[in-house]
C-alpha cells in the first residue's frame, strides 16, 4: 500500500487509526496517570481524604479524555463529526442518570428517616 | 403514464451507481453504527455505576472496601489493561502497513495480558466469595460483583471475540472484512479500557477513601 493510499484510507474511514506516536503519547500520560492516584490512596499521601477523593476523580477524568483522543482517535472530523455527536449525547445522558439518581436517593434517605419529633408525636398518641 | 412513473420509481430504488456498493462506502456505516452500539454499552455501564453510586454505602452490618479491596491488585489488573489497549495500538499499526504476521502476533499479546487481567479479576471474586462476601452479603456487595462482573464478562467477550480474529486471519488474510473487524475490535478494546478507569477511580480508589 502506497502513502497515498494511506493517507486517502485514515481520512476516508477514521475513528481508530492512529500513529506509534500518537499511542505512545497516550500510553504514558495514561501511567502517570493511573500511577498519581493509586500512590495517593497506598501511601495514604494525603490527610484530607475530600481533597484526594477530588484527585483521584479529576485524573479518572482526565484519563479517559486522553484515551478517547489518543487511543480511539475520536475528534470533530471523523465520520463527519457523527462519533463525536454520539459521544457528546452519551455523556449528557449518563450526567443526566449519575446525578439525577444520586440526588434523588440522597433526599430520599435524609427524607424518609423518621425526625425526633416525629418519634415522641407517634408515642404520645393515645 | 402510471406504469411509466412506477417503472421509474423501481428504477430509482434498485439502481445502483456504479462506485456504489464498495467496501469504502460499506465500511463508514460499520464504524458509526458500532459506535453507536459502543454508547449504547456505555449507558448500560452509566446505569450500574449510578446503582453503585446510590447503594454502594450500605453495607448491613458487613464488610467495607477498605476491608476487603487489596489496591495492590488492582493497580496491577489496571496495568494489565492498559498494556492491552498499547499492544492493540502496534497490531493496527501492523495492520495499517499490511504486515499480517505482526497484526497477528500483537493480538495474541493483547489477548494474553486480557486474560491476566480475567485471572487477577477471578482470583479476587473466588477470595471474596471463600471470606463471606458474596453479593447476597450486602447492598454494597451486590452492586459492587454487578458492575465489576458486568465489565469482566465484556473483557471475557472480547477476549473469545480475539481469538476467533486470529482464527479469520489466518485463514483469509487482511482482507477488508477482516480489516474492519479488527478496527471493531480496536474500539471495544479501547473502550473497555475506559471503563475501567471509572471503576478503579470511583469502585476502588474512592470506596477505600470514604
Amino acid at each position: 500500500m502506497s502513502a497515498s493510499d494511506n493517507t486517502a484510507y485514515e481520512e476516508g474511514h477514521g475513528g481508530g487509526h492512529g500513529s506509534f506516536k500518537s499511542y505512545m503519547i497516550g500510553f504514558v500520560l495514561s501511567v502517570i496517570l493511573t500511577i498519581i492516584p493509586f500512590y495517593i490512596v497506598m501511601g495514604d499521601a494525603l490527610d484530607s481524604r475530600l481533597l484526594a477523593i477530588a484527585i483521584v476523580f479529576v485524573l479518572g477524568a482526565i484519563q479517559m479524555v486522553v484515551h478517547i483522543v489518543y487511543f480511539l482517535h475520536i475528534n470533530s472530523r471523523v465520520e463527519e463529526g457523527w462519533l463525536a455527536m454520539a459521544l457528546t449525547f452519551t455523556i449528557l445522558l449518563v450526567v443526566i442518570v449519575l446525578s439525577g439518581s444520586i440526588w434523588v436517593m440522597f433526599n430520599l434517605e435524609q427524607n424518609m428517616m423518621p425526625a425526633h419529633e416525629q418519634i415522641e408525636r407517634v408515642r404520645s398518641l393515645p | 403514464m402510471t406504469t411509466e412513473s412506477s417503472e421509474q420509481a423501481v428504477e430509482f430504488y434498485v439502481r445502483r451507481s456504479p462506485d456504489d456498493g464498495e467496501e469504502h462506502h460499506h465500511e463508514t456505516g460499520t464504524m458509526l453504527g458500532f459506535w453507536i452500539y459502543l454508547m449504547s454499552d456505555c449507558l448500560i455501564f452509566g446505569c450500574l455505576f449510578a446503582v453503585h453510586g446510590v447503594l454502594g454505602r450500605n453495607y448491613a452490618a458487613g464488610p467495607s472496601p477498605a476491608d476487603l479491596f487489596e489496591i495492590d491488585m488492582i493497580l496491577m489488573a489496571t496495568f494489565m489493561l492498559l498494556f492491552s489497549s498499547i499492544t492493540y495500538g502496534f497490531s493496527v499499526i501492523r495492520m495499517d502497513k499490511g504486515d499480517l504476521r505482526g497484526t497477528q502476533i500483537w493480538l495474541i499479546v493483547t489477548g494474553l495480558f486480557g486474560m491476566a487481567f480475567l485471572y487477577l479479576e477471578v482470583m479476587e471474586f473466588s477470595h471474596l466469595w471463600h471470606i463471606g462476601a458474596t453479593p447476597m452479603a450486602s447492598a454494597f456487595l451486590s452492586s459492587f460483583f454487578t458492575l465489576v462482573g458486568t465489565h469482566g464478562l465484556h473483557v471475557t467477550a472480547g477476549c473469545i471475540w480475539l481469538f476467533v480474529l486470529l482464527a479469520q486471519l489466518q485463514i483469509h488474510g487482511l482482507n477488508e472484512a477482516n480489516k474492519r473487524r479488527v478496527m471493531c475490535l480496536s474500539m471495544f478494546w479501547h473502550f473497555l479500557d475506559l471503563i475501567w478507569i471509572g471503576v478503579f477511580s470511583y469502585v476502588y480508589l474512592a470506596g477505600v477513601l470514604l
